[in-house]
Formats: C-alpha cells, sequence, structure tokens
C-alpha cells in the first residue's frame, strides 16, 4: 500500500500571495464543499465545488469576492461553527464578521481595538465567543451577542511580542495562542466566569517547547492531542487530560509527547490534524509533509513517522494546509504564488 | 523614523579594485553574486543619498556591503545577504534590510529563497533584528505601511534608466 497526495484542481483569482485558506463546516452531506481565502490582494474568495459532469471541466469555481472593506492584507478568515458567519482578520487593524445572505456576503460588522495587524481569528466550539490577536502582543476575546454585536469581554496580556495565531480547543472553552515570543500560551476562565480569563500555561523552550516564532497549532478530533510548528523547523505534539477538564476537575496541564525535526528545512507556517489522525505541514520549503502516529511499538510513548512527503507542492511558499470535512480525504493549501491547490489523499493498493 | 545613517564620523574604507572576470559562456542564467552586489549597492547607495546627503561616501566606502556578504546556493535556490550597519544601534537597519528584500525580489526569480542578516557583532540587537528581517508576515506588513513602502517605492523606481 502506498498513499499518494494527488492533485485535484489549482484555485486562481488572487493577485498576491494567498496567506490563509479554511473550509466551511458541513451541514449537510449533500451541501456541496466551500472554502474561503484570503489574500495579500485585501480580498477574501469564496470557493465552492460542483460535481462536474464533464473531466475536463473545473468542479470548483469562484462564488464570490469579498472586497472593499478590509485595506491591507487579509491574514487570517475563519468560519462560524453553523457555516453562516466568516470572519477575516486584516493587518488593517481590524476584523471584519461577513453573514452569508443566500450566497452573497454582506459585512455586518466590524471589530475595532487592536493597534496595529490583526494575525488570526477563531470562533469557539458554540460560536458565543469569538478570539482575536495582533502583533500589538494582546489576544481579544469578543462575546458574540444579538444582532450581530460583538462584546470585547477580555484583553489577554502576557506575550512579550507578535501574537500569530489563536485557536479555541474543538470541544471545551480553552483558548491558545501562539507567538513570535516563541511560546503558546493557554488561556482559561476559572469556573467558567466569562470575565475572568488568564493564562493558565505557557509552553516555552524551557518546557520542551519551540526555540522560535510559533506559527500555528492545531487538535486532534478529540481534543487530547495538540501539534504546534515554528520557525525551528519542528512540529511538536502535546496532550492533556481533557477527561478532567471536562469533569470540572479543574485544567489540567499539556505534556510534551513528540518532537518531528529533520523533515522542513524553512520555516513550517501551518499545520492542520485531520479527523482521521493524518497531520499535515506546510512550509517555506515550498513542500507539504503528512504524518501519522506509528502505532507499533509504543513503549516510550506514542511516535509519529512522515507518511508523504509533497516537494515542490507550490512554486514558492506554503502557507497554510486544511483539510476538508465531509468523507473525501481533501486537503486545501495555499501559497505566496497567488493559488490554492486542492489535493486528494489516496490510497494505492 | 530618521532616516540619516546616524554616524557623524565613519569609518572609510577604500574602493576595492574590481577583478575583471571573464564570463562563462554556458552558465547564462546562474544568478552571480557580483551582480547581486553591484545592483544592491547602486540601490542602497541611492537609498541613503537621497536620505542623506550630508554622507558623500558610498556605502561600498562605508562597508555596509562587501561582495563577500553575498552568498548563493543556485543547487538550493538561496541568496544570504549579511550586512554591516554603520553603528551598533544603527536604527537604519531594518530599514536597510528590508530595502534588500525588496530590491532583490524585484530582481530575481521568486523562487529563490533570501535571508538577510547583519554581520555578527555588528549590532547591539542582532538577533532580534535578524529576525524581524526575516519573519515574512513582518516583512509584509512592514511594506504595507505608506511611509516605507513610499521610501521602497522610491528607490525602486528612481534609479531604474
Amino acid at each position: 500500500m502506498e498513499d499518494e497526495l494527488k492533485e485535484i484542481e489549482t484555485l486562481q483569482g488572487h493577485t498576491d500571495k494567498v496567506w490563509s485558506v479554511a473550509w466551511k463546516p458541513l451541514a449537510a452531506t449533500t451541501h456541496p464543499l466551500v472554502l474561503a481565502s484570503c489574500s495579500g490582494d485585501k480580498t477574501v474568495r469564496i470557493w465552492e465545488h460542483t460535481p462536474s459532469s464533464s473531466p475536463s471541466s473545473l468542479s470548483w469555481h469562484c462564488k464570490a469576492v469579498l472586497d472593499e472593506t478590509h485595506t491591507r492584507t487579509v491574514r487570517s478568515c475563519a468560519w462560524s461553527p453553523s457555516g453562516k458567519m466568516l470572519a477575516t482578520a486584516s493587518f488593517d487593524a481590524t476584523t471584519a464578521i461577513w453573514e452569508d445572505v443566500g450566497g452573497d456576503f454582506e459585512c455586518v460588522s466590524t471589530l475595532e481595538g487592536h493597534e496595529n495587524e490583526v494575525k488570526s481569528v477563531s470562533w469557539n466550539a458554540s460560536g458565543s465567543l469569538l478570539a482575536t490577536c495582533s502583533r500589538d502582543k494582546t489576544v481579544w476575546i469578543w462575546e458574540v451577542m444579538p444582532g450581530n454585536e460583538f462584546e470585547c469581554v477580555s484583553v489577554l496580556q502576557g506575550h512579550s511580542q507578535d501574537v500569530k495565531m489563536v485557536k479555541w480547543h474543538p470541544t471545551l472553552d480553552v483558548l491558545f495562542s501562539c507567538s513570535y515570543d516563541n511560546t503558546v500560551k493557554v488561556w482559561w476562565a476559572e469556573d467558567g466566569d466569562p470575565d475572568d480569563w488568564h493564562c493558565v500555561q505557557t509552553i516555552g523552550e524551557s518546557n520542551n517547547g519551540h526555540s522560535s516564532t510559533v506559527w500555528a497549532l492545531s487538535f486532534n478530533a478529540k481534543g487530547d492531542k495538540m501539534v504546534t510548528c515554528s520557525d525551528d523547523l519542528t512540529l511538536k505534539i502535546w496532550e492533556s487530560d481533557i477527561e478532567m477538564m471536562e469533569s470540572g476537575n479543574g485544567y489540567a496541564p499539556w505534556t510534551h509527547v513528540s518532537t518531528l525535526s529533520g523533515y522542513h528545512d524553512r520555516t513550517i507556517f501551518s499545520v492542520h490534524w485531520s479527523r482521521d489522525d493524518i497531520i499535515a505541514s506546510a512550509a517555506a520549503d515550498d513542500a507539504i509533509r503528512l504524518f501519522v502516529e506509528n502505532k507499533d511499538g509504543k513503549i516510550d510513548g506514542p511516535s509519529y513517522n512522515i507518511l508523504l512527503k509533497k516537494d515542490k507542492a507550490h512554486d514558492v511558499d506554503v502557507n497554510s494546509v486544511q483539510w476538508s470535512p465531509g468523507d473525501n480525504r481533501l486537503l486545501a493549501s495555499a501559497s505566496d504564488d497567488g493559488t490554492i491547490k486542492i489535493w486528494e489523499l489516496t490510497t494505492l493498493t | 523614523m530618521t532616516l540619516g545613517l546616524i554616524n557623524a564620523n565613519p569609518v572609510v574604507h577604500a574602493k576595492k579594485e574590481r577583478i575583471a572576470r571573464t564570463e562563462d559562456p554556458h552558465n547564462d542564467d546562474a544568478v552571480d553574486p557580483l551582480e547581486i552586489y553591484d545592483i544592491l549597492l547602486f540601490y542602497l547607495s541611492s537609498l541613503l543619498d537621497i536620505r542623506d546627503p550630508e554622507h558623500p561616501y558610498s556605502l561600498e566606502q562605508l562597508s555596509v556591503l562587501s561582495e563577500e556578504s553575498i552568498t548563493v546556493d543556485e543547487k538550493l535556490g538561496r541568496i544570504l545577504i549579511t550586512f554591516t550597519p554603520t553603528i551598533q544601534h544603527c536604527s537604519m537597519a531594518t530599514v536597510i534590510g528590508l530595502c534588500l528584500r525588496a530590491k532583490l525580489k524585484h530582481c530575481f526569480p521568486p523562487h529563490f529563497k533570501v535571508d538577510i542578516k547583519v554581520s555578527p557583532g555588528s549590532h547591539a540587537n542582532e538577533e532580534s533584528v535578524n529576525k524581524q528581517l526575516n519573519d515574512k508576515e513582518r516583512v509584509a506588513a512592514a511594506l504595507e505601511n505608506p511611509n516605507l513602502r513610499q521610501l521602497v517605492d522610491e528607490c525602486l523606481y528612481s534609479n531604474e534608466l
């Protein structure tokens, strides 16, 4: 058996580097797959899959271009869990909230407050909270109010540098941020008090963390494992006793499981853990790598092996990788070359 | 932002004599460190001359950039530029680095991976300057800053005859 990452299609339209991609959650399996992408061209594009009748025709088309709102690079985007809203974070210091109104996207709110570039935005599992982060070193938590109102409930200070990414845990209201200061910080509201967010853990070089900028992180489906990627050219796997947290017995810290080094040879910008436990990573070496847990010898704890490498996945840096929802093992990648590629992971027998 | 060299009494080095080289007819597409050096030197001279007419010396004489500070790995497609800010606390270091990056991007195929560093020991905040110059997100954001963009653009286009 051999696995292959097959290029399905290249999506063209952006006129500058594509920084990030986000798959819309699938409301029903009958719904088409939808992907959002954001770019240095200051726009967001919405791409929709249409099963094509003839093999020669393109099966992805650009359904909408969200423009004339952000005045600088749109760095990242995130769908609300319902798929009805899209949040976009921009170097123009704002986060825009877009609503899907019958295929058209309308900007319904603009979140202001950060002093400079907003780098990342994330919705919590229930869609009631939003987090943003910025070069201004802060992480903001916003409460989603009725009528497309967003109220800032907390400004979290703790990072000593530029915050690159924020990500909510997939099931619990625990927030993670990673930074140019080489650390990952975990933010938690004790006893669920919505006004008492504070840092409960800092993962740094002294506790097996990264030695340079941490660019991204991702969770497995269950939420008991996390992967981080860095400018130090490594990926790191972490785990936590989330059952303890779920049962209300306090915060369970994340501990180091494994370090994956020697694969990418330039900055790793993006990492994403699939529902069927395949970790994809993308880097400035133009390559995509896939990793799986080695289930054979578990004596020294879990170890991870490379499943495959795709050299020259793009002509230049790959900035983002995301596994699709749904049954197909589709992977979207975004690059400085201005394109998005859709890949399918197939197993050759 | 102060755009001068902030060094009233710079150490001035003699201009190096250029050794004439024979062209290799079989290697037309290769990226030549000397070619990069010439482009960047000309570019940086104009960058700093525009802003700082008080400084009569060229960057070569100030040793900001030397031919040895450029290495090209053709096979891996990598370019490493090491430059020397004229004083330890030169606030121009990040601006110079940014301009060098913009100029290289303008002149060479995009698949070249460019690393830009200040030469070891030449800057008080060496590590932080290097980190900032090689963080592509920070570079992209800086180039969207209207003041910096204008400076970079002026220098990119003003002397291309």
